[in-house]
């Protein structure tokens, strides 16, 4: 088990390093391929009447004059050993793991990313929690009563969840239920849960019920199907043998079996979803990670993007990794 | 005395009458048990036997109400122990389950739980019918496994079943279903998937047991041989019928049926040369929703021109020939005694 | 100005027109600012809606973008500029005044406009007394030097306009941040004789500084108190608010500012007490909060999305709250002179009268998006006329006169040529296609060419020799001004001295030495009316040679809640102006 732990993390410390050196080349050799050179890729953070000269001391000072190796190196010297930059009148270290500083709002990335973290945590917990409540039970019960108009409307009613866009869905949500019945706040609402966990989760109710919405969907479906399987199985009918009570049945023998394969999607889900919960945080004008990577990409700043995009690509390692742990604890015949 | 008082000392301990269990699928009516009616007392054991799809284990499960949750039509009666169950409750009957009645499965591993311990699935069964804490219940579960031959029960009681060898996990499932002393055992199959040395040593279980015990067992096979040593009674199924039923020795020593002269010849027999051992059924059992018309079997039964017309268009009765030996079969009573004596049982 | 209002006119450009009555919030309208007030669809593109001198009360604004920076040396935004005077008092600014009044300069931190030199090279200016930071300290002609100095240091500083750069007799001086002189005050081309005096040297004459005295860049900085690319995060305020609370990226809050003195100040209100700035709020989300009555202002200013658009226009109730008045911009297509045969003057000028300006107009929202411009300046701006020196009946092209054109050119059977555009913007594609259809008529076939929007400029259209060797004929273009007057607007896109061969080029195609002399008088023309008549003259010549096909002058729909007070549009940043406004409780 050790030693397997061991090899995984390595493991993910290579992918990061492959995922970091590939984003590094999609944003910093790709233009150049097309011909770009270093003072036209400055002349993106500069103002429109800027000269020649100053385009090039942007290119400078944002190192895109330096061949592209000196650059990745720059960037990983940044994470190991902190790096150092200027705001004019003086220097600011920025202590490792440094993801390096923007080109755009001139601050270190790290800082921001780390304190926009809490919004998404808060956007993905609480949106796992009541998809995965509402799915699965909708599942289950959908499973036990295949055919009825239970069924058919849970069943229904999950495939226009998985059909409807996160942006149409939560858009529609504030206008009913925000700005005409006035029963949630307004888009942009945020209360730190340390400030006040009941407005914190008043605030986010409806992007959770809407993120809820779509992956609720995709998991009562799941529950169903991996219940309809499970609930055939030769063990069931031992359980009912022995004179357990159906709910017994379902839940402790059916839905545990039914609910195995569920983790893993659920867990490498979360993992995403913290990367990059991108369409819910802009409709919801909620300022986390998945709002700041698009204000990354919109603005053309390339530390950002590598900032946010490592971050998303650690949380979904670290999601499998943890989804791999699990597994051997849940089902008892994996051994590692 | 009224009727009322009487009926259960009239009645055998389990009894069995005109059962029947259709299931409604797309393409027609699976009529999987078709009428069947039979009799067990306490300490005895019976012997249900034919091939795959003959009935046997759907009607066991309809014994156990286990039918009701795969939304089968059931008529007739069942009577345990002077309760007739098709028209109980599910309440009640599941309260019944596992402790008056339990059932060993054919497939052990696939019958327990992957993802609970042996232990915690006999400690379940335990305490669904006995209010005792979790420490008793796991003494108890202990001391089953210890019961039933584990070695170091103490230690295994915490494995998983796949960490257990086959013959230990069906060792394990007897022990569960047996945690309750259930006063009719049923086990379907319970050695098929065993080799030949541990299924001697589980059957030798069994009879340990119901002798402890005193219940009623019936055992559920395709295996003329695991009844041999066992079962007081035999009752041999086809097509969803009984074709003939009788004491064992009966029906081993005086066959009437011509199926069951195939399943006799279908025994291994060790003492016998191979070529000449084995008498195989010739084709294969019916489909269930396209019963062959009259007797069941004849599309399959080298002698179905003796009786003439009826062997087609009538189902036959089953009649005592006396002494409780039933048979289903429209030959004479002479003509399958000089098969079987002329033709038959020589070569067996 | 740059990305943001390009973004927002692309935005507006997409409106669902339901019977809109085209409505030009005109140059010129008298203004009444003070009587009754007025309503109604467009009242506040020249007039105040619902006037008040209440103050109290907080004012909730929301951007669904976020500041290039909020450090008044390092912004470039319309919108900034309007509302960075909350926080901070340049010299000179926008009169806080409804329609044209409100394109007027009038003095801010300075006691008048600017008096320059006879050779408009010297300009100085004289402070207000008594004007303080919110720390207490007075402002000083040293701190608006300071100020200056900070914002030529485009490493630290990269967003805001480099006008000073351009136009300051800088010599060889970089940035104060590597200044050896003590107080860091080494530039020579800035005097600061007394605490109240400021004296600016140009390189070459400029009659319109009194605009780059305008800038945000001319707001006071403390050198004690600059953190450089960190002052944005504080900035130390001289406005009558300052801030309480950032949170970068996300939102701001505004409070009054103790020590900013009303008797300093005859250009702003100060009427709110509290300033609440959300950022990176969804766009349609703004809207609906807007409609709602649960935010006041969307502080980009550049009018609501379409889908909002429709639900104004079609509700009288909600048309009676809303604005639609024209912006400094112009859509339009450049006429490349390096391509044969548009070489010639006469090829030029078939494109003019072939092209129908109604299929160019609808691919950008028809009237909710603008309205056909037939020359360069958008009428909002001071002096600006409206002329059209190739009519064709109802802006629709005239084949026949273009056949005539291209008889004379010597191309009867018309010509082939290339048209490019942004390929990211669907609304530049449908305008290719209408010119591609009406040329199309008079024998002028176009081949439809998409470039990356990014590189559009740097790699592509804007770079001359790539242009030319890929017969880049017609060119989709676009331009808004930084600010209405015509320097502001034609400067970069008409003078032929501003093309650089490396690339990174507005201007696409106007290359006449006779209007860079235009251009020049225009610079060294002091008396304001004169001036505004070159800058038409400039417009004039540029038709004439028929470098540029004008599109159309853009218009944004702009909502205002009706408890907003005192509302109105300026047409110095052509949205709302944002010292004036007031909130009812």
């Amino acid at each position: 088990m050790f030693a397997y732990l061991i090899r995984r993390l390595l493991g993910a410390i290579v992918m990061l390093f492959i995922v970091s050196i590939a984003v590094f080349l999609i944003f910093f050799l790709l233009p150049r391929i097309g011909g770009a050179t270093a003072d036209d890729l400055a002349s993106r953070y500069v103002g429109k009447t800027a000269d020649a000269a100053q385009i090039h001391l942007m290119a400078q000072k944002l190192g895109f004059t330096d061949p592209l190796y000196v650059q990745y190196g720059r960037f990983l010297a940044g994470i190991f050993a902190g790096a150092d930059y200027s705001t004019g009148p003086t220097t600011v270290h920025c202590p490792a793991p440094c993801l390096g500083y923007s080109f755009i709002t001139q601050n270190p990335v790290l800082p921001d990313l780390l304190d926009r973290f809490p919004v998404t945590l808060s956007l993905a917990v609480g949106g796992a929690i009541v998809w995965l409540s509402f799915g699965v039970s909708a599942g289950v019960v959908s499973a036990l009563r295949k055919g009825s108009l239970f069924d058919r409307t849970a069943m229904g009613i999950a495939l226009a969840g998985v059909s409807l866009p996160i942006f149409f869905t939560g858009l529609l949500a504030l206008n009913i239920f925000s700005y005409n019945l006035g029963w949630f706040p307004a888009g942009g609402s945020y209360t730190n849960f340390t400030d006040n966990p009941a407005l914190w989760a008043y605030d986010l109710i409806l992007p959770w019920v809407t993120l809820a919405f779509l992956n609720a969907a995709a998991y009562a479906r799941l529950t169903r199907a991996g219940m309809l399987e499970t609930m055939g199985e030769d063990f069931i009918r031992t359980a009912r043998a022995k004179g357990l009570p159906e709910r017994t049945v379902v839940v402790r023998h059916g839905l545990r079996a039914a609910l195995t394969p569920i983790t893993t999607i659920f867990g490498l889900d979360i993992g995403i979803l913290l990367g990059s919960s991108i369409l819910t945080e802009h409709t919801y004008s909620l300022n986390g990670l998945g709002a700041y990577a698009l204000q990354a990409i919109t603005s053309n700043d390339l530390p950002k993007v590598l900032g946010v995009t490592i971050l998303a690509a650690t949380f979904v390692i670290v999601a499998n990794l943890v989804v791999d742990i699990l597994y051997v604890v849940i089902d008892p015949r994996v051994r590692i | 005395m009224t009727d009322l008082y009487e009926a259960p000392t009239q009645r055998s301990f389990l009894e069995v009458d005109d059962l029947r269990v259709h299931f409604n699928t797309d393409d027609g009516v699976v009529k999987s048990v078709d009428g069947l009616s039979f009799k067990l007392e306490r300490g005895k054991t019976l012997g249900i036997v034919g091939e795959s799809g003959s009935g046997k284990s759907v009607s066991s499960m309809a014994l156990m109400g286990l039918q009701r949750y795969a939304k089968a039509k059931m008529s007739g009666e069942i009577w345990l122990d002077g309760e007739e169950l098709l028209s109980a409750d599910d309440e009640h009957v599941r309260s019944l389950r596992g402790k008056k009645m339990a059932m060993i499965f054919q497939d052990p591993l696939s019958a327990m739980h992957p993802f609970y311990t042996v232990g915690a699935q006999i400690i379940e069964a335990y305490r669904i019918h006995h209010k005792v804490t979790k420490a008793v219940a796991r003494k108890h579960a202990i001391e089953m496994l210890d019961r039933v031959g584990i070695p170091q029960p103490s230690s295994r009681v915490d494995d998983y079943p796949h960490q257990f060898s086959g013959g230990m996990r069906q060792r394990a499932m007897i022990a569960m279903a047996l945690s309750c002393d259930p006063e009719l055992l049923i086990a379907d199959e319970p050695t098929t998937a065993l080799d030949v040395t541990v299924q001697a040593q589980i059957l030798d279980l069994i009879k340990d047991l119901q002798q402890e015990f005193g219940s009623a067992v019936i055992i559920i096979t395709h295996d003329l041989g695991v009844v041999a040593e066992l079962a007081d009674d035999i009752m041999v199924m086809y097509a969803g019928r009984s074709v003939e039923q009788g004491s064992a020795r009966e029906v081993f020593h005086s066959p009437q049926h011509p199926y069951t002269w195939g399943l006799l010849g279908s025994m291994p027999r060790l003492d016998r040369d191979r070529s000449e051992r084995l008498l195989p059924i010739k084709g294969t059992p019916p489909s269930l929703i396209n019963v062959p018309s009259g007797c069941a079997f004849h599309p399959r039964c080298a002698f179905k021109d003796l009786p003439g017309e009826a062997t087609t268009s009538q189902v036959p009765e089953l009649v005592d020939i006396g002494g409780g030996h039933k048979v289903a079969c429209h030959m004479t009573v002479d003509q399958r005694l000089r098969i079987w004596t002329n033709e038959i049982q020589p070569k067996l | 100005m740059k990305r943001k209002r390009v973004m927002a006119a692309v935005a507006v450009a997409s409106a669902l027109a339901v019977g809109l009555t085209a409505c030009g919030g005109g140059g010129g309208s008298s203004s009444n600012n003070t009587a009754g007030g007025a309503s109604g669809f467009n009242a506040g593109a020249d007039k105040v809606v619902n006037p008040s001198d209440a103050k109290g009360g907080v004012i909730k604004m929301a951007n669904s973008g976020d500041w290039d920076s909020l450090d008044p040396g390092d912004t470039y935004y319309a919108y900034s500029w309007n509302f960075v005077r909350l926080y901070g008092r340049s010299l000179v600014t926008f009169q806080s005044a409804p329609g044209a009044e409100g394109a007027k300069l009038v003095p801010d931190l300075a006691e008048s406009l600017g008096k320059p030199s006879d050779d408009s090279k010297t300009w100085t200016y004289k402070l207000r007394s008594g004007v303080k930071f919110e720390d207490g300290k007075t402002v000083t002609s040293k701190d608006v030097k300071y100020a200056v100095e900070r914002s030529l240091d485009k490493t630290v500083f990269p967003n805001g306009p480099t006008y000073f750069n351009d136009y300051l007799d800088l010599g060889d001086y970089k940035t104060p941040y590597s200044d050896p002189t003590p107080d860091k005050l080494g530039l020579k081309a800035i005097e600061t004789p007394d605490d109240s005096t400021i004296v600016f040297h140009l390189k070459t004459a400029f009659s319109g500084f009194d605009y780059f005295a305008m800038l945000p860049s001319t707001i006071p900085v403390e050198q004690a108190k600059d953190t450089g690319s960190k002052y944005k995060e504080h900035v130390v305020s001289t406005g009558p608010y300052m801030f309480k609370e950032n949170n970068l990226g996300k939102n701001f809050t505004l409070v009054r500012n103790p020590q900013w003195d009303q008797k300093t100040d005859p250009v702003r209100k100060a009427l709110p007490d509290e300033y609440d700035v959300s950022l990176n709020v969804n766009a349609d989300d703004i809207d609906n909060r807007l409609l709602s009555g649960d935010l006041d202002v969307d502080i980009a200013g550049s009018g609501v999305q379409a889908a909002a658009q429709g639900k104004i226009l079609s509700d009288q109730a909600k048309k009676a709250n809303a604005d639609d008045p024209t912006v400094a911009r112009l859509w339009y297509t450049s006429i490349n002179g390096d391509v044969a045969p548009l070489d010639n003057v006469h090829c030029r000028k078939a494109v003019e009268y072939a092209a129908d300006k109604t299929g160019y107009l609808a691919a950008y929202g028809g009237q909710t998006g603008g309205q056909v411009a037939t020359n360069m300046m958008p009428p909002i701006i001071p002096g600006a006329e409206s002329f059209n020196t190739y009519e064709t009946p109802n802006n629709a092209g005239d084949p026949a006169k273009a056949k005539q054109e291209l008889q004379a050119c010597g191309k009867a059977d018309g010509f082939e040529t290339n048209i490019s555009y942004r390929a990211e913007r669907p609304k530049e594609k449908a305008a290719a296609e209408a010119l591609q259809q009406s040329l199309s008529k008079a024998g002028i076939k176009l081949t439809i060419k998409p470039f990356p929007t990014g590189d559009y400029y740097k790699l592509y259209a804007g770079k001359p020799d790539y242009a030319k060797s890929n017969n880049l004929g017609l060119m989709i273009n676009g331009w808004g001004a930084d600010w209405p007057d015509g320097f502001g607007f034609l400067s970069q896109i008409v003078d032929s001295r501003v093309i650089r061969a490396s690339g990174g080029n507005t201007n696409l195609s106007v290359k006449d030495p006779a209007v860079d002399a235009l251009i020049d008088k225009a610079l060294t023309t002091t008396d304001t009316s004169a001036r505004e008549k070159v800058w038409v003259d400039v417009d004039k010549k540029v038709m004439d040679d028929a470098y540029t096909l004008p599109g159309l002058w853009s218009k944004g729909l702009l909502y205002r809640p009706p408890h907003l007070t005192n509302v109105f549009v300026s047409n110095g940043y052509q949205m709302y102006d944002y010292l004036a406004l007031g909130v009812k409780k």
